[in-house]
C-alpha cells in the first residue's frame, strides 16, 4: 500500500430549524481526509494489528485493501493485484469479517448462507466439507449452523460469520473489528481461533481493534493510525519499550504521608494508600522503593507495567489525535 | 452461473417462507379482479362495441394480471438491498468474487417468482371455471400461447431491469422513497397496471406504446388473448426485447460508474 488518499465529502450543518432550512438551498461540504498518504507493506503469513481512534481511517483502509473503495490517489498491491481493478480476482483470495455487518441470511439457517457461499466461491464440494469440518470442530459451530441466524446470539454469530469468511480459504483475512460486543469467553474463543488459523495455515491476518487485549494476545506488529495518517509502525515490544518507562507502584503503608522522589508522580493518595508513577529513566524501581521504605513502614507493595491501553492512549496523546 | 443459481434459490426459499402473506394475497387479488371486471361490465352493457378489447379478452388480461402480480406489482422492492445500501451492508457484497448487477438482479427475479409461485396457481385455477364471461380463458391458438410465454418472460426480466435503475438510484439518494413513489406511479400507469394500454386515447397510442413500460406487463397479457398479432405482435415482442437491452445496458454502465465513487456508509 502506498501513498493512498481518500477523501469524502461529508454535508455538514449545525443544528437548528433555520439552518435546516438555509442547508435546503445551499449545502455546505466538508473534506474529510480518511487517509492521506498511508504507506505500509505487510508480508505474507504476518499478523498485523491496525489501532487507532474512531475516524481514524482503520475501516477506509480495511475497505480499500478489500476492494470496496477506490482511493483518490495512491497504489496498492495484493497479491500482486489491484483490489479496486481487478476486484472479482481479488476477492476470490481473500476473506473479511466486517464486525458491525452481517453476511449471514437473517432468515434461513446458516448451514443455507454457508452453501451459498460455497457456491459463490466455486468451492470443490470435498474441499468444502473438508474445511467446513475443520471450521466446526474449531470454532464449535456443531449445532448452531442448523439455527436460522436471527436466532444466534452474537457470540454464536460471530463466530459463523468468521467461519462464513474462511470457507474458500482465503490466503489474507480481514478482521474489522471482530470481537466487537463479545463477552469475555467468546472473546478468548476467537482469538485462539485467529491464532490457531495463522500458525497453522499461514494466513495473513489484517486487525483492526478497539480492544487492546486482541492486540496483546494476537498480533506481533502494530501499525497505529490517526487523522489518517500512520504513526507508528513496529512491534508490540517496541511500542511498549517506547512508552514503557513508565512503572506503576501501589504502596499500602502505616504512619504519616511519605515524601514523594523527585522522579515520581502521586496518582492516587489516601491515607496508608498510595499510587504512584514513576519513571524508571530518572529513578530506577528498586530506588523508589528503598526511598519510600526510608520514611514509612511499608506493609505491602506492588509493581506493574503500564498497560496496553495506556500506552495507546498516552499515543494518542503524543500524536495529538 | 451456478453461483447465481443459488442465489436465486436462498432467496426464492426465504420469499417462500411468507405463507399467510400469500394466502391473505390470493383473497385480496381475487376480490380486486372481480371489482374490477364488474365494474368493466357496466361500462360494456352500455356500449361495450366502441371498445379496444372484447370483454373475453379483458377478462383474460385482468386475471392474468392478478395472478402475476407477484411478478409484476411496481411497488414490490427487494428492502434488504436498501438497507443494504444505507447501512452500509453493501461491502460484504462487494466482497464477492461475482457481479454485483447480476447478484442483484437475480435476487430480484427470485423474490418476483417466489411470491408468484404461491400465489398464482390458486387465482388460474379458479379463473378458469369462473362462469363466461368472467372466464379465463385458454389462449385461442398454440402460437398465442407460446408468444405469451415469450413475452412474459421478456417483459418480466424489462421490468427487473427497470428496477435496477431504482437500486442503484439509492447510492445517490440514500433514501429512495421519493423515487419510489414517483417510479412506481408512473409504472402503474404506463405499463397497464390501472387501465389496460388499449383503452388510452388514440392519438396517445404510439407514445405509451413505445415506452418501456408497455413492455412490461402489458404485451404479454394481449398476446395470451389474441389482442395483439401477426406483425403488431412481433413489433411489440421486438420492443420488449430493445428496451431489455438498453435498460440492462444502461444499468450495467451506471452501475459500474457509481461503484467507482460508493461510499460506504456507516463506518
Amino acid at each position: 500500500m502506498k501513498n493512498v488518499t481518500k477523501t469524502f465529502r461529508v454535508a455538514k450543518r449545525s443544528a437548528g430549524f433555520s439552518k435546516a432550512v438555509k442547508a435546503l438551498f445551499q449545502k455546505e461540504y466538508t473534506d474529510i481526509h480518511a487517509l492521506q498518504d498511508v504507506t505500509f507493506t505487510i508480508k505474507d503469513g504476518e499478523m498485523v494489528g491496525y489501532i487507532g481512534p474512531n475516524g481514524a481511517g482503520k475501516s477506509s483502509t480495511i475497505k480499500i485493501l478489500s476492494g470496496v473503495l477506490t482511493p483518490d490517489s495512491g497504489s496498492c498491491l495484493v497479491n500482486g493485484r489491484i483490489p479496486w481493478k481487478d476486484r472479482v480476482a481479488h476477492v476470490k483470495e481473500i476473506g473479511v469479517v466486517f464486525g458491525q455487518r452481517s453476511q449471514l441470511w437473517w432468515d434461513v439457517p446458516v448451514a443455507d448462507s454457508f452453501e451459498l457461499l460455497r457456491d459463490i466461491y466455486k468451492i470443490d464440494p470435498e474441499q468444502y466439507r473438508k474445511t467446513l469440518a475443520r471450521l466446526t470442530e474449531l470454532l464449535d459451530l456443531g449445532e448452531i449452523v442448523r439455527t436460522p441466524a436471527r436466532q444466534l446470539s452474537l457470540g454464536q454469530r460471530m463466530r459463523c460469520e468468521i467461519a462464513a469468511s474462511l470457507l474458500h480459504n482465503p490466503k489474507i483475512l480481514f478482521l474489522d473489528e471482530p470481537t466487537i460486543g463479545l463477552d469475555a469467553v467468546s472473546k478468548i474463543a476467537v482469538r485462539d481461533f485467529i491464532k490457531t488459523l495463522n500458525r497453522e495455515e499461514k494466513t495473513t491476518v489484517i486487525l483492526t481493534t478497539h480492544d487492546m487485549q486482541d492486540i496483546e494476545a494476537l498480533t506481533e506488529r502494530v501499525l497505529l493510525i490517526g487523522k489518517g495518517r500512520v504513526l507508528l509502525d513496529g512491534t508490540l515490544a517496541e511500542l511498549k519499550k517506547r512508552h514503557g518507562t513508565y512503572k506503576i507502584l501501589t504502596v499500602d503503608y502505616t504512619g504519616n504521608a511519605f515524601a514523594v522522589p523527585p522522579a515520581a508522580d502521586l496518582i492516587e493518595n489516601l491515607p496508608g494508600h498510595a499510587v504512584l508513577s514513576v519513571n524508571t529513566v530518572v529513578l530506577s524501581v528498586s530506588q523508589a522503593v528503598s526511598a519510600i521504605s526510608s520514611t514509612v513502614e511499608v506493609k505491602d507493595i506492588s509493581v506493574t507495567g503500564e498497560s496496553i491501553e495506556e500506552t495507546v492512549l498516552s499515543l494518542y496523546k503524543e500524536f495529538d489525535i | 452461473m451456478r453461483k447465481y443459481w443459488s442465489f436465486f434459490r436462498i432467496r426464492f426459499i426465504a420469499g417462500l417462507q411468507y405463507r399467510a402473506a400469500a394466502l391473505a394475497g390470493i383473497c385480496t387479488q381475487f376480490f380486486w379482479g372481480t371489482m374490477t371486471l364488474l365494474l368493466y361490465r357496466a361500462f360494456y352493457q352500455n356500449g361495450g362495441s366502441a371498445f379496444p378489447m372484447t370483454f373475453p379478452e379483458l377478462s383474460c388480461y385482468i386475471w392474468l394480471q392478478q395472478a402475476s402480480l407477484g411478478m409484476f406489482m411496481a411497488w414490490s422492492f427487494d428492502e434488504d438491498i436498501f438497507s443494504g445500501i444505507l447501512s452500509g451492508g453493501v461491502s460484504y457484497e462487494l466482497c464477492r468474487p461475482a457481479d454485483l448487477y447480476a447478484m442483484w438482479f437475480t435476487k430480484n427475479m427470485a423474490l418476483r417468482m417466489s411470491r408468484t409461485a404461491l400465489r398464482c396457481l390458486p387465482i388460474l385455477l379458479v379463473a378458469a371455471f369462473l362462469p363466461e364471461p368472467f372466464r379465463l380463458l385458454p389462449p385461442p391458438d398454440l402460437f398465442c400461447f407460446l408468444g405469451f410465454v415469450v413475452s412474459l418472460l421478456l417483459g418480466f426480466l424489462v421490468l427487473v431491469a427497470f428496477s435496477m435503475l431504482v437500486y442503484i438510484s439509492a447510492f445517490y439518494t440514500l433514501s429512495t422513497s421519493g423515487v419510489r413513489i414517483l417510479v412506481v406511479s408512473v409504472v402503474e400507469f404506463f405499463s397497464g397496471f390501472v387501465i389496460p394500454l388499449p383503452f388510452f386515447p388514440e392519438a396517445l397510442q404510439p407514445f405509451v406504446r413505445a415506452l418501456p413500460f408497455a413492455s412490461m406487463q402489458s404485451t404479454p397479457f394481449l398476446v395470451y388473448s389474441g389482442n395483439l398479432s401477426g406483425g403488431e405482435l412481433a413489433g411489440a415482442v421486438g420492443m420488449q426485447a430493445v428496451w431489455l437491452i438498453v435498460l440492462l445496458v444502461f444499468g450495467r454502465l451506471w452501475m459500474a460508474k457509481t461503484l467507482k465513487r460508493v461510499v460506504v456508509q456507516g463506518g
